[in-house]
């Protein structure tokens, strides 16, 4: 399964629910899949010292992003049988209560799909070049940090 | 002749330097990533420095030495998800 050519992950904005359901209705016609894993991440409201964040603008090094987004991808095709799999990370402005991150991983069987999708979460969390500004209602912000 | 690299910023550090990016001549005591990293720093004043990454041609490298037309990247935590 290596060699696959690097696929477009950044899209602008939040992505949307409608991409995610056309994105499962594309794989109906695959049927030697039988088992699908979704992460979802979603921007939150979080709290910091008496302020909410109504959104997370984010930005990336974007050539090496992408280098490193098809590289993650490659590895979880090399440790885990998978049919296919994909990632979609916004970029831009994505309000709180939307989706920045979608992952997507089919196999024949559940394991795989769900360990596969586990890793490429970790690893795209820990080794991705994104970076989020966390806006707050009064037009302050500070800079995300992923633990 | 020109001996220089590119090197771009990003996220917190691009706030603080007010530019994405900007070519730099290599002189003697501007061979290697450790440091372009401390010149920027003390150029900029930056802070949280023992976070900051560096990338050589879009490959993490915090010691490697650096050649003419290379592109270097200083980059703050990562935060994607």
């Amino acid at each position: 399964m290596s060699n696959k050519k690097p696929k477009k992950v950044f899209v602008d904005g939040p992505i949307s629910p409608d991409k995610i359901a056309t994105s499962i209705a594309n794989h109906q016609s695959k049927t030697n899949i039988g088992a699908h894993s979704i992460f979802l991440g979603q921007v939150r409201a979080d709290e910091i010292e008496g302020k909410t964040v109504t959104a997370i603008e984010y930005s990336a090094y974007e050539e090496m992003a992408d280098k490193a987004f098809h590289e993650i991808r490659e590895s979880a095709f090399e440790k885990f049988d998978l049919t296919c799999s994909h990632i979609y990370h916004s970029l831009g402005t994505v309000k709180a209560g939307e989706i920045c991150l979608f992952v997507f991983t089919s196999s024949a069987h559940r394991k795989a799909a769900i360990e596969a999708c586990n890793y490429l979460v970790e690893e795209i969390k820990a080794n991705v070049p994104v970076f989020g500004k966390e806006l707050f209602e009064d037009e302050t912000h500070q800079w995300k940090v992923n633990h | 002749m020109s001996n220089s690299v590119t090197v771009k910023y990003f996220g917190a550090i691009a706030e603080q330097t007010g530019i994405s990016g900007e070519t730099l001549e290599l002189t003697h005591d501007l061979q290697n990533a450790s440091q372009i990293k401390a010149y920027c720093i003390h150029k900029y004043n930056l802070n949280d420095q023992e976070t900051i990454q560096v990338a050589i041609n879009q490959e993490l490298n915090d010691q490697g030495t650096v050649k003419e037309g290379d592109e270097i990247a200083l980059l703050p935590p990562f935060a994607g998800g």
